[in-house]
């Protein structure tokens, strides 16, 4: 079938399997592989991406749930204010490791840096608790995510 | 390949449902690792998210009707599940993960059935009766009733489950909802609890209402429990009575993530822990 999406900034249209997922559809067809597969059961978060602002698992979605959508994933950070301040605070604080994690960490975090207020560490803690660093570099990332809070709301940057 | 259909209304929804092999698709969450794990194998989906009428939560002067497809994102962030419901929203904020709760919907949990499911036992103490729709008109069937055993429900071929209407509590009460598993996020029940403590103006309980969640083929409740604490004010020796009936009501299995036993002994234990609650011992 067709599919009409925004994908990272651009509109898109390409022809696929209705059911194929969209974590394949993204590495395998359009060769964006910033998005990982670890468990493809919505265990480990690493295919996450954003639908319309949201997060969503890619490895739980069908290519044409995306019709109609706006799509982000981690190569559309540039275009995005909240990704893009997690990426540069990610790199700051030291929160990659081996890195598979990171665009699924990086888009949880982006939600929740959407939802208002800043969360304080154990409310970060939680709303990346859907999300696996197999690393356990838990406590850096934690750190990364609340040095994006305090860039965005334009709190100390050292 | 299969195809993926879907329909912006229930009017448009019931020509797809006269093929039974194919699969009802709401978060995704369940339905989609099955068919990826060879446990289920439809011809096609029908994905609901696009039928407005299947989603929000509104409000009638009794009750709230919380329409099927509306995600647990959705639940956690409506004032209305707040104010009303305390006990669900208590679940919803341990149901899986952020991520999960992004995708995943109050029916598909419901239909899933699992005894698992962590929407379940708030559900049993809140009484609520689940609207199911059809081509032909309606059925109301209390959720209790719509759960016969581990996956399956009394949806019938052609039927879909539109909403859940709850009675918005009244009066004094204590929600609580608790789970025991082996971590956090995206942990399966151990063995989880529902609790919804009606008080009158002397303090004492006018209404008990208990489910448990993981220690049985089903959502388990302890009537001779309920029954024991109406009356009654609260003190230790009441509750330890109610959680020996509790731990002899549920009817646990030994599997991997703990054995019978040590859920039987949680089950009664989620009960006492009500009286760690202040405003159930001041």
């Amino acid at each position: 079938m067709e599919i009409r999406f925004v994908l990272n900034g651009k509109e898109t249209r390409l022809d696929t399997a209705p059911d194929r997922r969209v974590v394949d559809l993204l590495r395998e067809d359009l060769g964006l592989t910033g998005t990982k597969e670890g468990c493809g059961s919505g265990e480990c978060g690493a295919c996450a991406v954003l639908l319309n602002g949201e997060s969503r698992l890619g490895c739980l979605m069908l290519a044409a749930q995306l019709d109609g959508k706006t799509l982000t994933t981690i190569e559309g950070a540039a275009g995005d204010g909240r990704l893009q301040a997690l990426q540069e605070t990610f790199v700051r604080c030291g929160a990659v490791q081996c890195g598979f994690c990171s665009p699924g960490m990086i888009v949880a975090a982006a939600d929740l840096l959407g939802e208002g207020p800043e969360p304080g560490r154990e409310a970060i803690r939680e709303g990346l608790s859907g999300n696996l660093c197999r690393c356990t570099g838990y406590a850096k990332i934690v750190d990364a995510v609340q040095a994006a809070f305090e860039t965005l709301q334009g709190g100390p940057n050292p | 390949m299969r195809d993926v259909f879907f329909p912006e209304s229930l009017e448009a929804l019931w020509p797809f449902l006269v093929e039974p092999s194919r699969a009802l698709l709401a978060g995704g969450t369940d339905l989609l690792v099955k068919v990826r794990a060879g446990r289920a194998d439809p011809s096609a989906f029908i994905c609901l998210e696009r039928i407005a009428e299947l989603r929000g939560v509104r409000e009638g002067k009794r009750d709230l009707w919380i329409g099927a497809c509306t995600s647990h994102a959705e639940l956690i962030g409506h004032p209305l599940v707040e104010r009303h419901l305390p006990v669900l929203h208590q679940a919803l904020r341990r149901l899986g993960s952020p991520l999960i709760r992004r995708m995943g919907t109050l029916g598909g949990n419901l239909c899933t059935a699992s005894p698992a499911g962590d929407t379940l036992p708030p559900l049993y103490v809140l009484n609520a009766v689940l609207e199911l729709r059809s081509r032909s008109g309606v059925r109301q069937v209390p959720v209790g009733e719509f759960i016969t055993g581990p996956g399956r429900t009394r949806l019938e071929p052609g039927e879909i489950l539109a909403g859940v209407r709850v009675e918005k509590p009244a009066g004094r009460q204590v929600h609580h909802f608790e789970k025991v598993g082996q971590r956090k996020a995206m942990a399966i029940g151990v063995a989880s609890m529902a609790a919804l403590l009606r008080f009158s103006a002397d303090g004492a309980i006018e209404a008990a209402r208990f489910a448990w969640g993981s220690v049985g083929p089903t959502v388990m409740t302890c009537q001779p429990a309920e029954a024991l604490l109406a009356g009654e004010r609260p003190s230790r020796e009441v509750f330890e009575r109610a959680a020996a009936l509790a731990r002899a009501a549920v009817a646990p299995i030994d599997d991997i993530r703990a054995s019978a036993e040590y859920r039987r002994t949680v089950s009664g234990n989620l009960l006492l822990r009500l009286l760690s609650l202040h405003s159930v011992l001041p």
